[in-house]
């Protein structure tokens, strides 16, 4: 297996990457490029909570701070998250989930990915412009009148937005026309309807913020008076436009990332998904009430009572459909056989943090606690239970799982393991201290604070730490796994979907014809074989 | 009304206690629901793991209907309560008495200063205790955010509107404001103090400081207007180097200028760096500072630069 024909070895030279068409190759230019945004954002982060270590102006300057939590929110937004889970591994698996040769339109996905970098160009030419310093949000007055390189990060983000657009576009249109005859919709992975109420809402609500964005720029070089009070513009019209996408990107990031959890489930508990059409359903309703919950931000900021009663209940109606995901992958675990693999702690650890991060946003949901929390370090730790103990976790989770088809090698599961159980820990000490100072009233986008905070400061600086350290044990044994890595089986972990019927890595068609009908998470003979090291269909070699 | 717990600050308001009061319903139950499911994970984890030569455990389901009805219709119900709690606690605390107290709030970066109906404006909000008092704020600049912890009170401060927040101090004490809403520089400074006083006190305060006010000299004027117009967030008189420079010395002294060049601080300078101040900007510092075009009259001007003289 390890001498055939692969996606890696079809061709070589860097022209036979930068313009390649093969959407396994773009999701692996999409993964490098989204690391390297990581670590960029990652670095940032470390910095911020390294001048919280004391009340006082330690390490940077006010200015220097607000540029650095500004670059740490929009680089993890606009480059790692929104694009992660979709551009990277949804690039790379969704076809070969439907038993496809590519996506619908090669060449548009290669384009995403040339946005991409470009929109990067600009985020990044806006820090060598001397940075920005208004947050990842661009609230306006204060966007307009700052004297820093706001248009060139705006611009950035309008052009990955049209990187995201295209995306979505194409994973809409590869899911309804490349499907093989005998694949329902009920017959796919649930990974793809997760990927696909993500690109309706891609397709949907990223217009709105190019469109806002635009109206920004325009603000600030022609002063044509939308968003500024001084001009008679309304600087809340902008809130409202901004949420109306970025409350929906919420779930951009978190949708793909729910789809991984149901695939993880189900192939460590050996066991068939439990409830598949409510997974399934609940995936659509997410995507359709995201649209409508964008003012719970601005509870207040002087909208009308009636639009935070409205808002209010309709962020309440939006938690149901994730409470269904959680309890239909609790049940998929019962009367499982379950094997705890570095995905599978991914899985359990997304369980833990997203069970907390959903359940905070109750406190936030609710208009009179939110009126007490809003703005505080309590929105702060419970945006990142939701957006890194969800998405992220279960990006990790996902990566872990797919690393072996991806690359053709194993990585070493004792090393996976540790990192797993280091950024959990990490993870917790950075950010539940959060949510304690948060709500003992301790504001965001504080550059110094009162000393009395300090205490929950320090640990969570100090579980950032302990969070950098399993980030760099997995980058040490996922870089060495490549060289040294046992060749990995087609099917490592016994899974049941169209991926793990290729070869790892998978060659550069795919498939050699279509795949035959089969039923996704079907376990029936699906045993280890020692010999291999890996999972075999015994049901199919039968027959 | 409490001194706080592991979770929240201390509750000093008539409101507080209504917040507090969900708080910690929707504690207990999200405690509740997160043990349900972290227990559930564990408990299957330990249950179901894959051992050598273990027994099949027979057929597991695929679906349930009753049962996914159940877990959708269950936690329906549990956050329409928390729903309508909320929304009824939020209508109790953002519905101001007939009666109240008005102060007017203005924000700037990076200062509050509270105007009280004769007319005194301070740079600390001083109200009678168990009074209700009603807060009319609006911004000079950006968007501001007024929270007072201890009130569990918070509403955004917006250019070009007003927006009114009451509420019900309980006994004497200082509680914190904090500005929430990103400004800028000074964002983390912009802190000023609740001042609760029995409503005898807060009245002889009141006098006390606006006949001290009318009998003011220029120099003490001048004194008070760089506290509360926020001179002093930026410029310091005590030498030291700040988001401004200092005012220590600088009146008569020459100053050099970024772009070149450089200017004498006299009157003429120093009324032109109020009104417009980004016309000459010292050099090294960024030409950050807001104008108080329309904000300072010129007698107020006058006293800016009778108090910057003394300040040597």
């Amino acid at each position: 297996m390890s001498t055939a024909e692969n996606y890696l070895t079809h061709s070589s030279g860097i022209r036979s990457w930068l313009l390649t068409r093969d959407h396994k190759r773009i999701g692996i230019l999409y993964l490098i490029s989204i690391m390297s945004s990581f670590f960029l954002g990652g670095i940032s982060a470390l910095l911020i909570r390294t001048e919280l270590l004391t009340p006082n102006h330690a390490l940077m300057s006010p200015e220097a701070y607000n540029k650095m939590f500004t670059l740490h929110g929009a680089v993890m937004i606009f480059l790692f998250v929104i694009p992660g889970v979709p551009a990277t591994l949804g690039n790379f698996f969704l076809p070969i989930m439907l038993g496809a040769k590519d996506v619908a339109f090669p060449r548009l996905n290669l384009a995403s990915w040339y946005l991409y970098v470009f929109g990067a160009l600009f985020a990044l030419a806006s820090i060598v412009m001397g940075g920005v310093d208004t947050g990842w949000t661009f609230y306006t007055p204060y966007s307009v009148i700052t004297n820093t390189s706001v248009v060139a990060l705006t611009a950035g983000a309008f052009i990955l937005g049209f990187s995201s657009i295209l995306t979505g576009i194409n994973f809409v249109v590869t899911i309804h026309k490349l499907r093989p005859d005998w694949m329902t919709w009920f017959k796919m992975p649930l990974f793809l309807w997760s990927l696909y109420a993500t690109a309706i809402i891609q397709i949907l609500a990223t217009p709105v913020l190019g469109i806002t964005l635009l109206l920004l720029i325009l603000e600030r070089t022609l002063g044509i008076g939308i968003f500024n009070p001084a001009l008679g513009g309304d600087p809340v019209l902008y809130q409202h436009f901004f949420w109306f996408y970025s409350h929906p990107a919420v779930y951009i990031m978190i949708l793909p990332a729910m789809g991984i959890m149901s695939e993880l489930v189900s192939t460590f508990s050996h066991r068939t998904i439990f409830g598949y059409r409510f997974i399934a359903y609940s995936s659509i309703a997410i995507a359709v009430i995201s649209f409508l919950v964008w003012g719970h931000h601005m509870f207040v900021s002087g909208q009308s009572n009636l639009a935070d009663l409205i808002f209010s209940f309709l962020t309440f109606l939006v938690a149901i459909p994730s409470g269904i995901k959680v309890f239909n992958w609790l049940a998929t675990m019962y009367k499982g056989s379950i094997t705890l693999e570095a995905p599978m702690l991914y899985a359990l650890s997304f369980l833990f943090l997203f069970g907390i991060g959903g359940l905070t946003g109750l406190f936030l949901g609710a208009l009179s606690t939110d009126v007490h929390l809003h703005d505080t370090y309590f929105v702060v730790a419970h945006f990142h239970y939701v957006m890194f103990g969800g998405t992220v976790i279960a990006f990790l989770g996902g990566l872990h799982y797919w690393w072996p088809k991806m690359f053709g090698r194993m990585y070493s599961e004792k090393w996976a393991r540790i990192a797993a159980v280091v950024i959990f820990i990490g993870f917790n000490l950075t950010f539940f201290a959060q949510f304690i100072m948060g709500s003992k009233g301790m504001p965001r986008r504080y550059a110094s604070y009162p000393a009395r905070f300090q205490p929950y400061h320090d640990v969570s600086t100090i579980g950032s730490y302990v969070l950098s350290i399993g980030f760099v044990i997995m980058a040490v044994y996922l870089i060495h796994s490549l060289f040294r890595g046992r060749r990995a089986p087609a099917n490592p972990w016994g899974g049941t979907t169209l991926e793990w019927k290729c070869g790892s890595p998978p060659p550069h068609d795919n498939f050699a014809e279509t795949p035959g009908p089969c039923e996704p998470y079907d376990f029936r003979g699906i045993v280890y074989d020692p010999a291999i090291g890996g999972y075999v269909d015994t049901a199919r070699a039968r027959s | 009304m409490g001194n706080g717990s592991f979770w929240l600050p201390p509750a000093a308001s008539s409101g507080a206690p209504v917040v507090d009061r969900l708080f910690h319903f929707i504690y207990w139950t999200a405690f509740v629901f997160f043990v349900l499911v972290v227990g559930l994970m564990v408990l299957f984890v330990l249950r179901y793991r894959r051992r050598p030569g273990q027994k099949d455990h027979g057929p597991a389901p695929t679906h349930n209907t009753a049962l996914e009805l159940t877990w959708t219709i269950i936690p329906l119900i549990v956050v329409g309560v928390i729903f309508y709690l909320g929304f009824a606690g939020f209508m109790d605390i953002s519905t101001p008495p007939q009666n109240a107290y008005e102060i007017q709030v203005t924000a700037m970066r990076w200062k509050w200063s509270f105007t009280y109906p004769n007319g005194l404006t301070d740079e600390d909000l001083h109200v009678p205790a168990d009074q209700p008092v009603r807060l009319v704020m609006t911004s000079t600049d950006v968007i501001h955010g007024f929270f007072v912890p201890d009130f569990r009170l918070k509403h955004d401060v917006v250019p070009g509107r007003y927006n009114t927040v009451w509420f019900r101090a309980g006994k004497p004490g200082t509680h914190d404001i904090f500005c929430t809403q990103y400004c800028g520089t000074g964002h983390s400074e912009m802190h000023a103090q609740v001042i609760v006083q029995n409503p005898d006190d807060f009245q002889k305060w009141l006098d006390g400081a606006a006949s001290a006010l009318a009998h003011a000299s220029p120099v003490e004027l001048g004194e008070r207007l760089y506290h509360t117009l926020g001179c002093a967030q930026c410029h310091s008189v005590d030498g030291a180097s700040s988001t401004g420079p200092t005012w220590k010395g600088l009146y008569g002294s020459k100053v050099p200028l970024n772009g070149g060049g450089s200017v004498t601080a006299d009157e003429n300078y120093v009324r032109e760096s109020i009104l417009e101040p980004n016309a000459k900007v010292v050099l090294g510092y960024a030409a950050i500072m807001p104008t108080y075009q329309g904000r300072v009259k010129d007698p107020d001007v006058a006293a800016i630069i009778a108090y910057m003289k003394t300040v040597k």
